[in-house]
Formats: C-alpha cells, sequence, structure tokens
C-alpha cells in the first residue's frame, strides 16, 4: 500500500491551517474593532468560503491562478512557476475553504473576552505585554486551540476545490480523498475501504481532541457571571 | 488638593457633558443607568477617553484635550472597583493579588507581601481558589485586596453593590464602609441607589442623561434640592406645580389646589414644591391641614405607603397603625411649612 496520499494530506492540511492560523486571528483581531457597517462586510467575505461549494471555491481559484489567468500568467512569466495542479496548488484550495472556520472562531473568542479584565490590568499598573501574555492570551487559548484543529480536521477531509485546482496524480497531487474517490471509481473497493477507515481514524482522534480541549475551558470559560450567592 | 473634572464625549444618541470640582474625600454620583455616570468614572481612571476637556487631581494634570495630555491609566496610580470585580479568571486568589503586586514590586508603592495582605483582607481560606468558585462578597473582597495591594492615590467604586442580592448587599455595605475607614484619600462611588449614596459620601453629583443636575453637600442636596429632577433622584415622591400666591404662600395644583404656607420664601422663579412622603403628620392642627379623603392604602411589611385623596404619598411606619380597627388613616393631616421644598423645574 503506497502512503503518499495520507503523507500529502497531512503536509497540505498542516500548511494550509498554519497559513490560517495566523491570517484568521488577525483577520479576527482586526475586525472586532472596526465600525459595524465595514465589520458586516468583511464578515460576510470572510465567511463566504464556509457556504459556498468546495467547487464554486475550485473555480473562482482557477480563474485567478489558472497559467493564462491574470496572477497566474504573471507567476509563470516571472517565475517560471505553475501554480495549478502541484501539491502546493492544493494549499491555497484548503486555506481559503478552511480559513471561515479559524476566523469565526478566534472572532467569536475575541468577542467574548470581557474588556474590563484589560482594564483591570491597566489600572492595576500592569504593562500592555503582561496583560496580553498573563490575562487575554490565557482567556482566548483554549477557543483558538479549538479553532485550529476543527481547521485542520476541515482541511484534512478538502475534496472539491481541491480536485478542481490541484487534479489527482498518483505520486503528486493525490490526497486521502481524492485516492478514495479514484479508488471507487476504478472498482478498487477494498483499497478505498482501507483510506476510509484511515480516515475516520484521524478524524475521531481530532474531534476527540476538542472535546477535551472545551472539556477543560469549562472551567475558565465562564467567568463573567458576578459568582455564586454567598451561604 | 482637589479633583478637578471637566469633560465631553458624544456618543450616537447621547451626549456626555460633566463637569465638578472637589476637595471632598468622599464623592459620590448617584443617577439612574445609562446617565453616564460609569462613563465618568472610567475617564476618571484613564480606561475611557474623552472627546475634549480636562482632568486634574491634587497637583497633576491627567488629561487635558487642549495640551494634549493623556497620562495612561497605568500610571494615574488609581485603584477600580469593577461593578463585575473584573478578577482575573485564570489565575487564584492570591495570584491575583500577585498580580498587583508584580508591577508595585518595581514602583516600591506596596502595600506588603501577599500573605499580609491575604492576612488583613481574610482571604486565607479562599487564597488558593479560582474567583468562579467564589460568592459575590469573596470576589468583591478580593478585588478590593487587589486594588489596595498597590496602595493606591485614589479609589473608584463602580456600582459596588449591583450584583449582589439585597440580603447580602447590606452586610457587604458595611464592610466596605469598615475597609474604606482605613483609607483617608479620595474616594468616588457611582451608584443608582441613593441609600448607598447617602450612607458613604459627603459630596453629591446629580447626574441625568449625561448632564450634572446638581452638586454639592450631600445633606444640602437631599433636605434641599433645587430642581425637580434632583428632588426625583434624591427619592421625593410629591411634587407638584405651583401658582405663588405671596412670598410665603403657594397654592398646589396638582394636589387638588390646597393652599400650603412656606417656611422659604417663594421667589418669581419658582414652578414646584414637594415634600416626602415621610414628612406628612396626622392631626388637624397647626397649619397646612388638610383632608385625608378617600385613602388608598398599600400594605408593605414593614410600612404603609398611603395614596390620599390628594394625590399626595404619605408613607408611615406600619406599627404606629396597625391597630385592627379601620381607620387607619386619619381624618386629617397637614404638611409643616419647614417641609416644604421649593424649586424650579430644569428642562423635563
Amino acid at each position: 500500500m503506497d502512503f503518499f496520499p495520507l503523507y500529502n494530506s497531512l503536509r497540505i492540511a498542516g500548511i494550509s491551517t498554519l497559513i490560517v492560523v495566523i491570517t484568521g486571528i488577525a483577520a479576527a483581531w482586526y475586525i472586532v474593532r472596526l465600525p459595524r457597517i465595514i465589520k458586516g462586510i468583511l464578515d460576510c467575505v470572510f465567511t463566504l468560503p464556509l457556504v459556498l461549494p468546495p467547487t464554486v471555491v475550485g473555480y473562482l481559484l482557477l480563474r485567478l491562478l489558472g497559467p493564462r489567468r491574470p496572477v497566474g500568467a504573471w507567476f509563470m512569466s516571472a517565475f517560471g512557476i505553475k501554480l495549478t495542479m502541484t501539491w502546493w496548488s492544493a494549499v491555497f484550495s484548503t486555506a481559503v475553504v478552511i480559513f471561515p472556520l479559524m476566523y469565526r472562531t478566534a472572532r467569536g473568542t475575541f468577542e467574548a473576552f470581557d474588556i474590563t479584565l484589560k482594564q483591570a490590568g491597566e489600572t492595576l499598573g500592569l504593562s500592555g505585554p503582561y496583560i496580553f501574555f498573563k490575562v487575554t492570551l490565557p482567556y482566548c487559548k483554549s477557543g483558538m486551540i479549538a479553532g485550529c484543529v476543527l481547521a485542520f480536521a476541515r482541511a484534512l477531509g478538502e475534496y472539491g476545490a481541491t480536485t478542481m485546482i490541484a487534479g489527482y496524480t498518483p505520486g503528486r497531487t493525490a490526497t486521502i480523498s481524492t485516492t478514495v474517490y479514484q479508488l471507487w471509481r476504478t472498482n478498487n473497493d477494498g483499497l478505498a475501504a482501507k483510506w476510509v477507515i484511515i480516515n475516520l481514524a484521524i478524524s475521531a482522534v481530532v474531534l476527540l481532541i476538542i472535546n477535551l480541549m472545551e472539556g477543560r475551558s469549562g472551567r475558565i470559560g465562564t467567568v463573567r457571571s458576578s459568582g455564586k450567592n454567598e451561604s | 488638593m482637589s479633583l478637578d473634572v471637566n469633560i465631553k464625549k458624544q456618543y450616537p444618541g447621547f451626549a456626555l457633558d460633566v463637569s465638578f470640582k472637589t476637595g471632598s474625600k468622599r464623592i459620590g454620583i448617584l443617577g439612574a443607568s445609562g446617565c453616564g455616570k460609569s462613563i465618568t468614572l472610567k475617564s476618571i481612571a484613564g480606561i475611557e477617553k474623552p472627546d475634549s476637556g480636562r482632568i486634574s487631581f491634587e497637583n497633576s494634570v491627567w488629561f487635558d484635550k487642549e495640551k494634549g495630555v493623556n497620562i495612561k491609566a497605568a500610571r494615574r496610580n488609581v485603584g477600580y472597583l469593577f461593578q463585575n470585580y473584573a478578577l482575573f479568571p485564570n489565575m487564584t486568589v492570591k495570584e491575583n493579588i500577585e498580580a498587583a503586586l508584580h508591577v508595585a514590586g518595581k514602583d516600591k508603592n506596596r502595600a506588603g507581601s501577599s500573605a499580609e495582605i491575604i492576612e488583613r483582607y481574610a482571604l486565607s481560606d479562599i487564597k488558593d481558589h479560582m474567583p468562579d468558585e467564589l460568592s459575590g462578597g469573596q470576589q468583591q473582597r478580593t478585588a478590593f485586596a487587589r486594588l489596595m495591594a498597590r496602595d493606591p492615590g485614589m479609589i473608584l467604586l463602580d456600582e459596588p453593590f449591583s450584583a449582589m442580592d439585597t440580603f447580602l448587599r447590606e452586610g457587604m455595605r458595611l464592610e466596605l464602609i469598615r475597609m474604606l475607614d482605613e483609607y483617608d484619600k479620595t474616594v468616588i462611588m457611582v451608584s443608582h441607589d441613593r441609600d448607598e449614596i447617602y450612607q458613604m459620601c459627603d459630596y453629591l453629583i446629580l447626574m441625568d442623561k449625561g448632564r450634572v443636575i446638581a452638586k454639592g453637600d450631600t445633606d444640602e442636596l437631599f433636605s434641599h434640592p433645587k430642581t425637580t429632577e434632583a428632588a426625583r433622584l434624591t427619592g421625593c415622591k410629591n411634587i407638584s406645580r405651583i401658582k405663588r400666591m405671596s412670598d410665603h404662600r403657594i397654592k398646589a395644583l396638582d394636589w387638588q389646589g390646597i393652599e400650603l404656607l412656606t417656611d422659604e420664601t417663594v421667589t418669581e422663579d419658582i414652578t414646584h414644591a414637594g415634600v416626602r412622603a415621610h414628612d406628612i403628620v396626622p392631626g388637624d392642627e397647626g397649619v397646612n391641614v388638610f383632608s385625608a379623603g378617600r385613602a388608598q392604602i398599600s400594605r408593605l411589611p414593614f410600612e404603609w405607603y398611603v395614596t390620599l385623596e390628594n394625590g399626595l404619598w404619605w408613607k408611615r411606619g406600619r406599627e404606629l397603625y396597625d391597630t385592627g380597627d379601620e381607620s387607619i388613616v386619619p381624618e386629617y393631616l397637614s404638611i409643616p411649612p419647614e417641609k416644604i421644598i421649593l424649586m424650579k423645574n430644569a428642562g423635563s
């Protein structure tokens, strides 16, 4: 059994998750401070990939990155690099598809952050970095990790946009999801089933991690109330 | 040695315009929720920035829009007690106090070691607890200990008891008064509860819709509110439009037009008169006597609220009249002339 699809899936999911962790958190951090109307519009744009069919995302990316399209053609002439039909083409499509998951989780976490905690730190004379690392980040940490794990899980399952922009070339662009489809199409049911089981196992582990995170974050996630009544 | 505040801030549909200057060390800001009292307090602390104006305390200027001065909250050295206490949720009681000492250690401004502070505020039993494991009272005590750790030059209390139920509130109020007794610097308390303010403050600022409607000595403002708004905020239940008859005589238009003698001189600009519900006395002796008429009684556990036929509210401890017979309300009542509050209608 050739394990290239597993390796390829993991590296595509890993790299695209890394990208959206940075861009998603940055976008969320930036957007919660914006005035309401701009916030609403940007929020729509950032969330769109979540509701669009992945094939539509793939189509739009091809229109942009294809060899005869603006960005694709420029890269071709400037660097001699083709942006489609390579393993890292799938990083583009996957990153776009999973971006909303990270962005929305991060935004929710920032919005839930109790601003009076930051203000309390300020009146106590604490420095900005101290407040960020000792108060804000611990408060938001579990939400961020949950978003990151969710994005990674979704990245592993990406099929539609990936198959359009990276295609299926065994040993080069094949991922678990494209391999399963290819094997089923060619009546290789036994091997397809093996990949399905591998995929199920990975997804189960990822979801288990999310649940464990949520269980632990429950302790510090419920602090906004003023507490129980004195007995 | 005084606090001088003169600030403005514009919000959509709401404008804050506050100014006061006082050397008092126990200052209260009283107003309904949404009147701008919390923003005022936050501006003094430096966690809210006014659009224009100036704030100075003792010899230092904290904010001056014209001169471009805006001292950071961290350097104003004020202790702020937040409405929700704002304890750091990821730290124990001890760690919360140590976080405040972490900086205080550097500026040599600390009030003692964490062990001493924990001891002083009776937090030993709960020092290893997380904030969400504490009761409201314990959270407040922890928050107070934390802000005192830095030996603040001023303490700001933002609705300190609003998150507690009534039963707990009275005890916590006494506890806070006791803790503040040892503190000889300036304290500002913001509240919508006139009892709290009256109990704790010498100087009072009354606020409504972003403006200061009255300011001055607390006792004076409660006994002689100059406007109808101030009278209402200090809890005066009976207010009537009046017609001036002479220097010491008015006709109360909203109380079936009864004519009343006043101690105070009725000047031309007086438009309203008021009397507090507990200042009306039973009996037909003296002046300003009127008939109770058909009265309606609201029976509360320890007092009666009586609505007299002419519209006046009368409040009495129930033990005085709960004799079992039907004539709970006397036939005649009167208003002592010295209890009549004369005022102007300001706006509303």
